[in-house]
């Protein structure tokens, strides 16, 4: 077994709401190896991209208040901000959403693509740049140098991208971390940066976790996953496994209540009722079971743990843990 | 609910003629610029577009960000006024009515919006929302007013003492049947629904989707679905048309245009979409497409696709490509067409 690049143990990450405390992260185990695609998939709220932010030590105002997540032998929930900043950006990259937001829009863009490898490596301006003509250029935006010049708002949604990419790459980081890098772009954009990340994953041997709501996003670009439903992994395995063979029936619904563009006949779809959990207010036992067809008696009572079913896979749900097959018209 | 009223409106118009007939129709928007803020150009939102769209039936308009698919949307009800063109409702020239007869028109039409967040006025109870299309076109009073609001909700799915809330305390999916109900209010005949299930979580989505066509085929509506999420778009559909850049690509009954696209357009847009499935993803042939959008401003002469299509030649720049026919009910607008 090769030694995982990242390891994140019963992570626990909370928000103080005048509401109440939500646990927006609840009890997170996975590791990431290295070169790796690691897809997390989940609707809003299930708490994907706060178990990303709590990796990279940006949850706030959000707190860490349980767990471990070990990065070269160290524990970064524990080590100092001093040290924090050495591996952020160096080591383990971030890519969000909105590329507008996360870009300066009063540096050019060259200056602000060169920034790692200023702060991380000590080089001068001059190098900084050249290395980030370069990067520019590798992740396809066309006369990278004439480019470089220019300020965020003169780049389309889609270079944007491209350039946030090139900015996690200067410092040939071990791991990026993408945080829905393609919700806000339209599918043919969608699908160049699906596939510069692809490339990066190749070339570079960057492990990637890819967190996303879309289904078919991670169907085609990760070789893992895990389903993440209000704050919990309920269901991690093999993507084609986890696909083919559902074990959490929040799973089984989704992929069947979702419109499939190579459907023959046209059929209804199989929504699933009811509505996604109140975070400040969860429902006893397993969180998804109100809206559970394959619901037992138990399941309104005690949580499941994430446990082996089947060969490869692992699934919080008492019903699939006890053996059951899940079918369904 | 009664049958839909407003029947004066319709003279020589039988239910076998299109619904909405739009021709050449033309939206452009000035660009204002400097201190003095001339116009210096248009952006070409819808430029020169021809769609019929038939009673009973959903068409869908797909596109990416900046097509000009909601603007046709807006123009078809005539929330926008065109620059130049025709839209007729049930055989109709409604380009350019006015007040009263406006008025009268937007009893048979109605709009279903993408944010439910944006769309419904927080100072008001969802009783009141979806009753100011009842008072506004004085449909009922009182105790029947009440009723009506209470049966909207019930048809979409809702407890009808809802009424009485307000909409921070709905989530989206359930804002969005509150947004359905103020569509049916007026019980139209025609509804746009404008990216109605973008903003919403994957498992709610399905929801809605089966909702719409439920209320499609009770309530005999007719529906302009614009998105940009062409699965959805295929699954609800009857047939599809393809927007670039301010004028349709290609349509066709979404089987057909699925199966066998002929605009490199709808190819790429195809082939872009991911399918949930890796056993197919990992073998799916990729046309992925260099480049940006070009700017409507200035778009691009002759075909509009042609600065980021593969298969553009010299010819491509030179005359824009009209919709021709390729079959029954296919057409597609391009010179050197896939197989």
């Amino acid at each position: 077994m090769t030694q995982p690049l990242l390891e994140v143990q019963d992570l626990h990450t909370v928000f103080s709401t005048k509401d109440g405390l939500v646990k927006a992260v609840d009890g997170v185990s996975f590791e990431l190896n290295p070169g790796e695609t690691l897809g997390i998939v989940g609707e809003s709220g299930c708490g994907k991209s706060v178990t990303a932010l709590s990796i990279m030590r940006l949850q706030r105002p959000g707190r860490i208040v349980g767990g471990k997540v070990m990065f070269k032998g160290q524990d970064m929930t524990r080590i100092s901000e001093y040290e924090m900043r050495e591996i952020r950006g160096r080591e383990i990259a971030m890519i969000f959403q909105d590329p507008m937001t996360s870009l300066n829009p009063v540096y050019r863009v060259g200056w602000q693509v060169a920034e790692p490898t200023r702060l991380h490596h000590g080089w001068d301006a001059k190098r900084a740049l050249a290395s980030a003509v370069n990067m520019l250029g590798r992740v396809g935006i066309p006369s990278a140098a004439a480019r470089a010049r220019d300020y965020p708002h003169q780049f389309s949604g889609g270079m944007r991208q491209r350039v946030m990419i090139a900015m996690g790459l200067t410092t040939t980081p071990q791991v990026l971390i993408a945080d829905e890098p393609t919700t806000a772009l339209d599918v043919t954009i969608q699908a160049q940066i699906l596939d510069l990340l692809r490339h990066v994953n190749r070339e570079f041997g960057t492990a990637t976790i890819l967190i996303t709501h879309n289904l078919g996003v991670v169907a085609g670009m990760c070789q893992r996953l895990m389903v993440m439903y209000a704050g919990k992994i309920v269901e991690a395995g093999p993507t084609a496994d986890v696909f083919a063979n559902p074990k959490h029936p929040y799973t089984w619904s989704l992929l069947r209540s979702i419109p499939r563009l190579d459907a023959e006949r046209h059929e209804p779809l199989k929504p699933i009722e009811g509505l996604p959990p109140n975070l400040v207010d969860l429902p006893n036992g397993c969180a998804f079971h109100p809206r559970c067809v394959f619901r037992v008696e138990r399941c309104q009572r005690d949580v499941p743990s994430l446990l082996q079913v089947g060969d490869t896979q692992r699934a919080a749900c008492w019903v699939t843990q006890a053996g059951t097959e899940l079918k369904g018209a | 609910m009664p049958e839909t009223a407003v029947k004066h409106l319709s003279r020589a118009w039988t239910v076998n003629d299109p619904l909405v007939s739009v021709s050449d129709l033309k939206v452009w928007f000035p660009v204002a610029s400097g201190m003095m803020q001339r116009t210096v150009g248009h952006v070409h939102a819808v430029d020169g577009v021809d769609l019929d769209i038939k009673a009973g039936e959903t068409l869908g308009l797909v596109g990416e960000s900046g097509c000009g698919k909601s603007t046709l949307g807006r123009t078809v009800i005539r929330l926008i006024e065109p620059t130049a063109g025709t839209v007729k409702f049930k055989g109709e020239d409604i380009t350019h009515v006015r007040r009263g007869h406006l008025r009268a028109l937007r009893r048979e039409m109605a709009m279903i919006f993408q944010d439910p967040y944006a769309s419904l006025d927080p100072r008001q109870t969802v009783g009141d929302i979806i009753g100011e299309p009842i008072d506004v076109h004085g449909l009922a009073k009182g105790k029947e007013r009440q009723e009506r609001i209470r049966e909207l909700l019930r048809v979409v799915g809702m407890n009808p003492r809802y009424a009485d809330r307000y909409p921070h305390e709905f989530s989206g999916g359930q804002r969005q049947r509150i947004g359905i109900a103020r569509a049916l209010a007026v019980e139209p005949t025609l509804i746009i629904c404008d990216e109605p299930i973008s903003a919403l979580d994957v498992s709610i989505q399905a929801q809605i989707i089966n909702l719409l066509e439920n209320l499609q085929s009770k309530f005999k509506l007719t529906y302009l679905f614009i998105a940009h999420d062409l699965s959805v778009v295929k699954h609800i559909s009857n047939r599809i048309a393809v927007m670039y850049l301010g004028k349709i690509m290609e349509i066709a009954p979404g089987g057909q245009l699925y199966t066998r696209p002929r605009h490199p357009y709808t190819g790429s847009l195809l082939s872009a979409i991911p399918i949930p499935d890796p056993k197919i993803e990992l073998r799916r042939e990729r046309m992925i497409l260099q480049g940006d959008v070009a700017s409507p401003v200035s778009p691009p002469s002759g075909c509009r696709f042609r600065t980021r299509c593969p298969r553009a030649r010299e010819h491509c720049a030179e005359e824009v490509p009209p919709l021709e026919a390729f079959g029954d009910e296919h057409k597609a607008a391009c010179f050197y067409p896939l197989d």
